[in-house]
C-alpha cells in the first residue's frame, strides 16, 4: 500500500464514519423528540383498524380493515393509475408526434400548438382546471347524459355496463390463453422461416386474426355465456355496471395529456433523427411506404425515442401523487389521511419512498429490455 | 470535495445535538411573538381576509394567549395548517399552540404527542343536504356521495355512522376542508360533513344558503380544544387558564367595557383576583398580574367573543346552545379561581 | 480550331400548377387523399375548438365591470382577474408596503436581463443573482430598518418566483458538487452522492415537500425553528439539485479525457482541473437543458399549494373562493396558465437560442 493510497483510505474510513455518526446522531435527536412527546412509533399501526373510507378500490376494502391493508388499496391505486396513464399518454404522445411528421402543415401546426401550451403549463394547474371546470360543467345524476346505450356522463362519474361472465366463460378466457400462445408460436415460426428463407409471411395480420377468431368462436359455441349489468340511476346515484369516478377521470385525463405532450416531442425528434437518406435510398430500392415505415424509420426511431420515454414514465408514476389535490385516493393521498390520524409521519414516508424506488425500478429495467431489443445489433 | 462535505456533516450535526426541554413560555417570550395555528379558512373560527388578517373564535383565543403574555394582541404568528400537519405541527414546536376547531381525543391525548388544554367549543358532527332532496335524517343517505375532509374524527365518525346504521354510502375524501366544500358546491355529493358550527359558516359561502340545509340530529360529539405539546405542563397551565379567565370573565359580568372600572370599584374578591387586583395568580403561571385584565379589556369576555365571531350579529347567526353558561343551560363551566 | 463551349438552354418554367400559392397549398394541404382527409378534419376541429374559445376570451368576454355585469355575459370575466391583480401577484402581502416586492420584481427582470444579453462576465453573473436573492430576501422579509413580514403573509406570484428563482441558485452549486461526486475515485464520496441523487430522483416532489414540512422538524433540535416557507425551499433545493447533477454529470461525461489528461500533464491539481477546464466546457454544454430544469422547477413550484402554501395557483384558487366574485374559476386559472404559459415559453426559446449559438461556437 503506498502512501498515497492509505492517505485516500483514512481519508474515506474518515468520511463514512462521520456520515454514519451523523445518520446515528440524527435518529437519536429524533428518537429523543419523539419520546420526550410520548408520540408512538414503529409499524405497529398498520395492523390496527383503519375506518377511513376510500371510494376507490380494487381489491375488497372497508373500514374496518387495516391501516396496512389501506395502505395497500391506496399503492395499487397509483399503480392502476400509472398503468392506464402510461398507456394513454403514449397513444397521446405518438399521434401528436407522429403528426408534427405528417407532412400535412395544418395538422403540424395544431400538433404544435398543442405540443406547445401543454408543456408549458403546470400539470397540477391542468388537473385543477380539468376536475374544477371541466367536470363541473357536466350534467347531474338526473339529467345524466347517456353517450352511448347504458353509458352514462354525470358530475357523480362515468358509467359503463359491467360484463358478467356466466358459466362457461372460463371456456372463453381458457381460448384467449390458447391464441396468445398460438400467435407467439406463429411469429417465432415465421421469424425462423424468414431467417431461413428470406421469406416474410404477413405476422401482424395472421395473429390479429387468431386473436380474434379462436376466442369468437369459442364463445359463440359455448353459447354466449356473458351478460351486461347496467347502471341504473336509483335513489341518489346510479346502481350497478362499473364506475369511473370524476377525481380519476380527471387524474388520467390531465396526466395524459400531459405527459403525451412531452412523449410527443421524444416521437418527432426520434423520427427526425433517421438521416433523411435511408429513407430515400428505401425509396429507391421500391420498398413500400408502410414497409419503410416499419423496417427503416421506426427501429431507428425508437433507439432515441425509449430511453426518453422511460424517464417520461418514471416523471408520470411520481406525477400520479397529485391525485392529492383533487381527492384521488392513491397511496401519498391515503398515507397523508393516516399521518393525519396518527401522526406517524416518518413510517408513513418510509413506506412511500420504498414503494416508489420500486416502482421506478421496475419501470427501468423493463424498459432497459425494450431498449435492448432495439439496440443495434453487432454481428 | 470531501473537506466541503465534511464541512457540511458538521454543521448539520451542530443543528441537531440531542434535543433539551426549554419551556415554551420562555422561547414565545423570547422570541417576543406567538406561533399560533390555525386553520386554512373557516368562517368564525379562522378565516383570514383579502390583506391576511386573521378573524373568528379560534383566532381569538390565540389573541388572547398573546396579550396574557405581551400584553399586545397583535404579536400573534398566525401559521394556517393542513390537517394532517394541525397535530405535527405542535409535537415538532413549529407553532407553540394549536387553535384550530381540533376534536379532543383520547388517542392524540395519549399516543400522539399533544396535551389538550380546556375545552371552547362543543360541537357535533352533522350533514348538510339540499333541500331539493327533502332529506330530514341523516339515516335516509343511503346510497349517497358525501364530501369530507381527510385526517380528522369526521372521517372516522362517518364510516363509524354508515356502519351502525349499514349504510352503504360513497365517502369522497378531499385534502382540505375548503375542496370539500367545492366539490359538494359543484354538485359532486349529495352531502356535506363536518362540525355543525363549520357546516353553518360553509352554508353562508354558498350562493343561496336558503337552499341548503343543516340536519339537526348530531352523529358525534366534538369537543374542540386548543392543543399544546405533551410535557410541558408550565405552557398547558397558561393556556388553559387563559380561556379559564375568559369564560370566568363571563360569570362574573366583566367585559371589555367595564374591566377598568370593576378592578378599581367591585367588591367581588373573585373580580379582584382575576384581575388582578389581588392575589398573584398572574406569577402562578409566569405572568404578569394584570394578564387576565389586559386579555379583557382587549378582547373582551368569552360571551364577547363568540357574539363577535359567530353570533347573531354575524353570518353565521349561531345560539350559543351548548355553549353557554350552565346558568344559561349551557355546558361551559370554568374550574374555580382561586 | 474553335473551342465550342456547351450552353445549356434555360431551364424550361414549371409546368402550370406547379409554382407559387397552389403548389404550396397543394404540397402541404392535399397532398394525397389521407392529407386532405386530414385537413378537411382539422379545419373542422379548428372550427369546432377555436370559434367557441375565442367567443369566450375576447368577444363575450367582459373587460371592465363587476361581478353583475360578468354573471349576464357569456364570455369570460377579465373584470375579475384586474379587481384581483394585486392579490395575483403579491398575495396577502401587506398593501401598503407593495413598493418593496415590486422592486425585488423589478431587479429580477434587470438582472435576468443583464444575463440573457450578455452584457457582463460570467463571474459577475454570479455575484448580481447572488446579490438579487439577498436583496429580495431583505426587501419582501424585511428587518435592517425596513418593517418585517412574517413569511406566513408572503404569497401570489411574488412567492411562486422567489422559491423557483432561489431554488435553481442554491441548487446548480449543489447539483454541481454531487454530480464531481458521483465522478469521484472515492468510492464512499461517490456511493453517497449516488444514493442522494437516485432516492431523491425516485420520490416524488410532493413527498419531499411534506417530508419537508412534517418531518424536517422531528429531526431537528427544539429551538431551530423555521418558517414553512424555508423548510418548503430546503425540499425545492434538494429536490431540483439531484436533477441538475444529472444534468451536469451529463456534461462532464462528454468532456474528452485528453482535456484531463492536458491539464494534469500542465501540473494543474484536481481542483484547478475541475473549475478551470472541465466544467467550464462541461456546462457551457448542458446549458439548454439546465434551463429546461429552471422551466421544471418554475413549475413543480406549484405543487406547495399542497401544504397550504399561497403561491401563484393557491392564490388563484382562493381568489376563485371570494364570496363577491363567485363562480369564476375558470378565469383565474387561465390567467394562471397564462402567466405560467409566457414564462415557461419564453425560457424554453432562450433555451433553443442557446443550443443554437453553443452549436455555432462548436463548429
Amino acid at each position: 500500500m503506498t502512501i498515497r493510497s492509505f492517505y485516500s483510505f483514512a481519508l474515506q474510513f474518515m468520511f463514512m464514519a462521520l456520515v454514519v455518526w451523523a445518520i446515528y446522531a440524527l435518529m437519536v435527536t429524533t428518537k429523543a423528540n419523539l419520546e420526550a412527546r410520548d408520540v408512538e412509533s414503529g409499524f405497529g399501526f398498520l395492523s390496527q383498524r383503519a375506518g377511513i373510507p376510500i371510494n376507490v378500490s380494487l381489491i375488497d376494502y372497508s373500514p374496518s380493515d387495516t391501516y396496512g391493508r389501506a395502505f395497500l388499496v391506496g399503492i395499487i391505486n397509483t399503480i392502476y393509475t400509472a398503468i392506464v396513464v402510461i398507456i394513454l399518454a403514449t397513444i397521446i404522445g405518438v399521434l401528436m408526434g407522429v403528426a408534427q411528421v405528417s407532412g400535412n402543415l395544418l395538422i403540424t401546426k395544431i400538433a404544435e400548438t398543442y405540443v406547445e401550451i401543454l408543456r408549458n403549463v403546470p400539470v397540477l394547474l391542468i388537473l385543477l382546471f380539468i376536475y374544477g371546470v371541466v367536470l363541473a360543467g357536466l350534467p347531474s345524476v338526473r339529467l345524466a347524459w347517456e353517450f352511448f346505450p347504458d353509458g352514462f356522463l354525470t358530475q357523480r362519474g362515468v358509467y359503463f355496463p359491467r360484463p358478467v361472465p356466466l358459466k362457461g366463460f372460463n371456456l372463453v378466457i381458457l381460448a384467449m390463453f390458447a391464441a396468445v400462445v398460438f400467435s407467439v408460436l406463429f411469429a417465432r415460426w415465421a421469424k425462423n422461416k424468414k431467417n431461413q428463407t428470406g421469406h416474410t409471411l404477413p405476422v401482424i395480420r395472421t395473429n390479429l386474426v387468431i386473436l380474434l377468431v379462436i376466442p369468437a368462436v369459442v364463445f359463440l359455441l359455448a353459447g354466449q355465456p356473458l351478460e351486461w349489468d347496467a347502471p341504473v340511476l336509483r335513489g341518489f346515484n346510479f346502481k350497478g355496471g362499473m364506475k369511473l369516478t370524476p377525481e380519476f377521470v380527471a387524474l388520467v385525463l390531465g396526466l395524459s395529456i400531459y405527459r403525451g405532450a412531452f412523449i410527443a416531442e421524444n416521437v418527432r425528434s426520434g423520427i427526425l433523427a433517421v438521416p433523411k437518406g435511408e429513407i430515400e435510398a428505401a425509396k429507391a430500392i421500391g420498398l413500400s411506404p408502410n414497409r419503410i415505415i416499419r423496417s427503416i424509420t421506426l427501429p431507428q426511431a425508437l433507439r432515441t425515442i425509449i430511453p426518453a420515454t422511460t424517464n417520461d414514465y418514471a416523471s408520470l408514476v411520481k406525477d400520479s401523487s397529485l391525485a392529492i389535490a383533487i381527492g384521488f385516493a392513491d397511496m401519498v393521498s391515503i398515507g397523508g389521511t393516516m399521518i393525519g390520524q396518527n401522526g406517524q409521519a416518518l413510517e408513513v414516508i418510509a413506506i412511500w419512498m420504498a414503494v416508489y424506488l420500486t416502482i421506478n425500478l421496475i419501470i427501468s429495467v423493463l424498459m432497459n429490455l425494450a431498449n435492448s431489443k432495439f439496440q443495434i445489433v453487432e454481428r | 470535495m470531501k473537506f466541503k462535505n465534511l464541512f457540511m456533516a458538521g454543521t448539520f450535526l451542530a443543528a441537531s445535538v440531542a434535543s433539551s426541554f426549554a419551556g415554551t413560555l420562555e422561547d414565545v417570550k423570547a422570541r417576543g411573538i406567538l406561533n399560533c395555528g390555525v386553520s386554512e379558512g373557516v368562517p368564525g373560527f379562522s378565516n383570514p381576509d383579502a390583506s391576511g388578517n386573521w378573524a373568528g373564535l379560534d383566532s381569538d383565543i390565540c389573541r388572547a394567549v398573546a396579550t396574557a403574555i405581551f400584553n399586545d394582541a397583535n404579536k400573534v404568528n398566525f401559521v394556517p395548517l393542513a390537517s394532517k400537519q394541525k397535530i405535527l405541527a405542535v409535537v415538532t414546536g413549529q407553532v407553540d399552540l394549536t387553535s384550530r376547531t381540533t376534536t379532543w381525543t383520547m388517542k392524540r391525548d395519549t399516543k400522539e404527542g399533544v396535551d389538550f388544554t380546556t375545552i371552547v367549543f362543543y360541537d357535533g358532527q352533522s350533514f348538510m343536504v339540499r333541500k331539493s332532496t327533502g332529506i330530514a335524517d341523516a339515516k335516509q343517505l343511503n346510497g349517497a356521495s358525501i364530501c369530507v375532509t381527510a385526517g380528522t374524527t369526521t372521517e372516522l365518525n362517518l364510516t363509524d355512522f354508515a356502519a351502525s346504521n349499514n349504510l352503504k354510502i360513497e365517502a369522497v375524501v378531499f385534502e382540505g376542508k375548503k375542496e370539500a366544500v367545492n366539490a359538494y358546491k359543484a354538485g359532486r355529493c349529495d352531502a356535506l360533513t363536518t362540525d355543525t358550527s363549520q357546516l353553518t359558516a360553509f352554508r353562508t359561502t354558498m350562493k343561496d344558503p336558503a337552499e341548503h340545509v343543516i340536519l339537526t340530529k348530531l352523529i358525534s360529539k366534538e369537543p374542540l380544544s386548543p392543543l399544546v405539546r405533551h410535557g410541558d405542563n408550565k405552557w398547558k397551565d397558561l393556556v388553559t387558564w387563559v380561556i379559564n379567565g375568559l369564560i370566568t370573565a363571563e360569570e362574573l359580568g366583566v367585559t371589555q367595557a367595564n374591566a377598568v372600572d370593576m378592578l378599581k370599584s367591585s367588591k367581588n374578591p373573585t373580580v379582584q383576583r382575576l384581575l388582578g387586583g389581588s392575589g398573584d395568580f398572574g406569577p402562578y403561571i409566569g405572568l404578569e398580574k394584570d394578564w387576565m385584565f389586559n386579555v379583557i379589556s382587549k378582547l373582551g369576555n368569552y360571551s364577547e367573543i363568540y357574539e363577535r365571531n359567530l353570533g347573531k350579529s354575524t353570518p353565521l347567526k349561531m345560539e350559543r346552545g351548548a355553549n353557554a353558561l350552565p346558568r344559561d343551560g349551557g355546558l361551559l363551566y370554568a374550574p374555580a379561581f382561586r | 480550331m474553335t473551342l465550342s463551349v456547351f450552353q445549356p438552354a434555360p431551364d424550361l418554367p414549371p409546368p402550370p400548377g406547379q409554382t407559387g400559392l397552389w403548389r404550396f397549398v397543394r404540397e402541404h394541404f392535399f397532398k394525397d387523399a389521407t392529407s386532405s382527409v386530414l385537413t378537411v378534419l382539422g379545419l373542422l376541429f379548428i372550427y369546432s375548438i377555436a370559434e367557441p374559445l375565442f367567443s369566450w376570451f375576447f368577444l363575450d368576454a367582459v373587460f371592465v365591470g363587476d361581478a353583475k355585469t360578468c354573471n349576464q355575459a357569456d364570455g369570460a370575466c377579465w373584470a375579475f382577474v384586474g379587481s384581483q391583480v394585486k392579490l395575483f401577484l403579491f398575495g396577502p402581502f401587506p398593501r401598503d408596503i407593495l413598493w418593496r416586492p415590486s422592486l425585488a420584481g423589478g431587479l429580477l427582470a434587470a438582472v435576468f436581463a443583464v444575463t440573457a444579453l450578455r452584457l457582463v462576465s460570467v463571474r459577475y453573473m454570479v455575484l448580481l443573482w447572488c446579490a438579487l436573492v439577498l436583496v429580495s430576501y431583505w426587501l419582501i422579509g424585511g428587518g435592517y430598518g425596513l418593517q418585517p413580514v412574517p413569511s406566513t403573509k408572503w404569497g401570489g406570484l411574488m412567492l411562486t418566483l422567489l422559491l423557483a428563482v432561489v431554488g435553481i441558485l442554491f441548487s446548480v452549486p449543489i447539483g454541481i458538487m454531487l454530480a464531481l461526486g458521483r465522478r469521484s475515485k472515492f468510492g464512499t464520496i461517490s456511493f453517497l452522492s449516488t444514493a442522494i441523487i437516485e432516492g431523491t430522483r425516485g420520490i416524488p416532489l410532493i413527498t419531499i415537500i411534506f417530508m419537508a414540512t412534517i418531518l424536517l422538524p422531528l429531526f431537528l433540535s427544539d429551538g431551530v425553528q423555521l418558517g414553512t416557507v424555508f423548510r418548503v425551499q430546503i425540499g425545492i433545493i434538494l429536490f431540483s439539485s439531484a436533477y441538475i447533477a444529472e444534468v451536469v454529470r451529463g456534461g462532464l461525461q462528454s468532456i474528452n479525457r485528453g482535456q484531463h489528461e492536458a491539464a494534469n500533464a500542465l501540473g494543474l491539481s484536481y481542483w484547478q482541473t475541475t473549475g478551470l477546464v472541465i466544467l467550464p466546457q462541461a456546462l457551457a454544454k448542458v446549458l439548454s437543458p439546465l434551463i429546461g430544469r429552471c422551466i421544471a422547477l418554475l413549475k413543480d413550484t406549484t405543487l406547495v399549494i399542497v401544504i397550504g402554501l399561497l403561491d401563484f395557483l393557491g392564490i388563484a384558487k382562493a381568489a376563485a373562493q371570494n364570496p363577491e366574485w363567485l363562480g369564476f374559476e375558470a378565469e383565474a386559472l387561465v390567467f394562471t396558465a397564462a402567466v405560467f404559459w409566457v414564462m415557461c415559453f419564453g425560457l424554453s426559446r432562450y433555451g433553443r437560442s442557446l443550443e443554437k449559438t453553443g452549436a455555432e461556437k462548436n463548429h
